[in-house]
């Protein structure tokens, strides 16, 4: 690496940007894979009815289905209620 | 009975056909009777890289449907005397490719053969689907470049879930890591992402990293698999690759930045 190289190395490394980016997504992919088919839609229809009475954002509402052991799966639902809207 | 192996990466243009040409190649070099097959209907690609597009009679399509037999459509490589190339055919017919069909042709190829190769299109679509399915094992090729990453965990995923393996409740498909195009002055720089990035992220056995190299445009403009060009980076590389495929500990090498002596400095190199 150059004289040069090392003033302008200052700026964000990229490549641990692409890690903490795939880390993410490919772990949600990898839930929503071993989850069954009805969870989007069923994300999709909790999401309808929290409208009717609070106005949140597609992405304020998530489900996961954790299979803790082999009789017991637990739904975890989880909404988050933007500021003004909560009370 | 053959071991078949699928050289698969979902994402395209990230090195399969190059890859499996080279690997199958390097297992015919170390005497194991090899034969690599050609899934890309309709963008048949890997004869050319082979070197032998002019040759193609028959194909895989060919022999599925009955209009020729195993040893029409087989082209004997040569250069090398247990190498063989199964070619694609070029129709346009998405479903030419059928479970039973490339059932019957590879339990075929089984008896005659130690090593199946199949080179998978690019994509999720039933050419894929049909080139893992059979596989007893997987080389996952990735560049280390996040689509390529992204795709390659859900390859991943359909390996355990979509192959017959999994459908059988048999032991699992083998997974191997190949990386490829890799840049060690880059990956100093923090422009790209390191074998240990992507090795935390995929989390499957490494089997090579083949580093970006003037060898392997070299070697597809000439229809020589770049495993031959044994003085090139890329061909070592390779030639490791199938030595711990083969199950030998060899260590990695290509993975830091060269040294560059003073002559290099000086006048470039």
């Amino acid at each position: 690496m150059s004289l040069l190289d090392y003033f302008r190395s200052s700026k964000k490394n990229t490549a641990s940007t692409a890690k903490e980016r795939l880390q993410i997504i490919v772990a949600h992919e990898r839930r929503r894979r071993t989850s069954p088919d009805y969870l989007p839609q069923l994300e999709r229809d909790i999401l309808e009815v929290i409208r009717k009475y609070v106005d949140i954002a597609d992405d304020q509402v998530s489900v996961t289905l954790e299979k803790s052991s082999d009789e017991l799966s637990v739904l975890e639902l989880n909404v988050t209620f933007p500021e003004d809207k909560r009370g | 009975m053959a071991k078949i192996i699928v050289v698969t990466s979902g994402k395209g243009g990230v090195g399969k056909t190059t890859t499996s040409a080279a690997i199958g190649t390097g297992l015919a070099l170390k005497g194991h009777k090899t034969v690599i097959v050609d899934f890309d209907i309709g963008l048949r690609n890997l004869d050319l890289i082979m070197g032998c597009e002019r040759r193609v009679v028959f194909d895989f399509v060919n022999v599925i449907n009955g209009e020729a037999n195993l040893k029409q459509a087989l082209i004997k490589d040569k250069r090398l005397e247990n190498l063989f190339i199964l070619p694609a055919s070029q129709t346009r017919d998405k479903d030419a490719l059928h479970k039973e069909g490339v059932e019957r042709v590879l339990n075929e190829l089984s008896d005659e053969f130690d090593f199946i190769i199949c080179d998978s299109p690019a994509g999720i679509e039933s050419g894929a689907m049909m080139a893992l399915y059979f596989a007893d094992e997987a080389i996952v090729v990735t560049n280390p470049e996040v689509s390529s990453v992204r795709d390659s965990d859900r390859i991943l995923g359909m390996l355990s879930s979509k192959s017959r393996r999994a459908e059988q409740g048999l032991p699992g498909i083998k997974e191997h890591l190949l990386l490829t195009r890799y840049n060690p002055e880059r990956v100093q720089k923090g422009e790209m992402l390191s074998v240990d990035d992507v090795n935390d992220i995929l989390a499957i056995k490494l089997l090579g990293v083949i580093p970006e190299s003037q060898a392997v445009l070299n070697a597809s403009n000439s229809g020589q698999p770049v495993i031959l060009d044994a003085d090139s980076d890329a061909g070592q590389a390779y030639l490791d690759t199938v030595s711990r495929l083969l199950g030998e500990d060899v260590p990695f090498r290509f993975l830091n930045v060269e040294k560059k002596g003073l002559f290099k400095r000086i006048f470039g190199g």
